[in-house]
């Protein structure tokens, strides 16, 4: 797992982190309805990610860990994506106030997104260097907006068939979920990267 | 009154199956019996403990900032849990890796605490907190059941279905997509249900 591109592919596809990690499900099943939420929530979570992955391996790096304060890793990742957050909010707010209104109310969602306290352990727990940290951040977030995307065209597709009552809603979600993921095991072994 | 605490969580309001939250930890650990039971009994305690400390604090912490301290809470319970789980359980450590910092993010945890102790008394928070813990054991355990028997015929490790079975089971099941398309067909059986 050194190669900068196989870290790429491992985390773009066959270690897709929705549907093989099983990380990131609220805004999987509570954003994925339409198509335009589930782009704009992408992008947000590419883009806090990638921040996140930097700021953790720093911290960890040049604090925690030469002061032997492993204990508190939790605790400081988890505050440090949430004030991320609220900086990224206001930042974009007065100084790019057109991407602020594009990803604005997925901003504060991000926070509950275990997708991204996942990718900063990982990031330790493979021992990246920073810029394979970088690329496995950017490899998971582009990852996470695919299969967000695939799946809103299928749900906005879901809304116009018949469908047993019982089924309706989370029920079929679900069951659509299961069979992308079928097709994603066929990336397994693609390029070596195993699973 | 306090019995109606205790089974709220067990049944009418089942966190995974009725309410859908925490279904990342849910659908990943499910893989076999043991890790399912593990994950259930690790973020049981978590719940259950964050819930007597922000119940025993509702009254000192000022409103503005609660949510940062619930989060402080229970990051400390999961580090102990993870600590703990290390030192006495490292095979079961190693198979749930990530997801046992990860229980931090849980979204059942935290919302037991918003929603529930940070309202109410310490004994009817415990009460909460071992109900829904209980109901999230249930859930992960009745997956967890029917995977494992389904793909890999065994139940703790222990043959089931005969050997022919076990040679060759329905792979299908242990892999991401069973696990998706299993609680599909949980959460259609339970709409069906309560009609």
């Amino acid at each position: 797992m050194n190669n900068l591109s196989l870290i790429f592919v491992s985390a773009f596809l066959v270690n897709n982190i929705v549907l093989m990690k099983f990380l990131g499900l609220c805004p999987f099943f509570g954003v994925s309805t339409r198509f335009e939420s589930a782009l704009g929530m992408g992008m947000a979570v590419i883009f806090v990610m990638t921040m996140a992955s930097w700021i953790t391996w720093v911290l960890y790096h040049i604090i925690l860990l030469p002061m032997e304060l492993i204990f508190l890793r939790t605790a400081v990742f988890i505050l440090v994506i949430a004030s991320l957050v609220q900086l990224v909010e206001m930042f974009l707010k007065k100084s790019v106030p057109a991407l602020y209104s594009a990803l604005g109310i997925y901003l504060p969602l991000i926070t509950t997104n275990c997708a991204i306290l996942a990718v900063t352990f990982l990031n330790i727990d493979y021992e990246f260097s920073p810029i394979q940290a970088t690329v496995f951040a950017i490899g998971t977030g582009i990852g996470f907006t695919m299969v967000l995307l695939i799946f809103a065209s299928i749900r906005e597709r879901l809304a116009l068939y018949p469908i047993p009552r019982s089924l309706r809603g989370h029920a079929i979600a679900f069951i659509a979920a299961s069979l992308v993921s079928l097709a994603f095991l066929g990336f397994i072994g693609l390029f070596g990267v195993a699973i | 009154m306090r019995g109606q605490i205790f089974t709220n969580g067990l049944i009418r309001e089942n966190p995974v199956l009725i309410l859908m939250l925490g279904l990342c930890p849910v659908l990943a650990t499910s893989g076999t019996v043991r890790d399912a039971l593990g994950m259930g009994l690790a973020a049981s305690f978590v719940l259950i403990s964050s819930n007597i400390v922000i119940s025993m604090i509702r009254k000192v912490v000022p409103n503005e900032v609660r949510i940062p301290v619930f989060i402080l809470v229970i990051s400390t319970f999961v580090t102990v849990v993870d600590y703990v789980m290390h030192a006495y359980q490292p095979d079961l450590h190693k198979m749930l890796g990530v997801f046992v910092p990860l229980i931090v993010v849980n979204c059942i945890i935290l919302c037991r605490a918003e929603a529930f102790a940070s309202k109410n008394g310490i004994f009817n928070s415990i009460l909460d907190g071992l109900g829904m813990g209980i109901g999230f054991t249930f859930a992960i355990f009745t997956m967890s059941v029917i995977r494992e028997l389904l793909g890999n015929g065994t139940i703790f490790g222990q043959v089931i279905l005969g050997q022919a079975f076990h040679k060759s089971p329905v792979l299908f099941m242990i892999l991401p997509p069973g696990a998706f398309l299993l609680i599909g067909i949980l959460k259609g059986l339970i709409n069906y249900l309560q009609r």
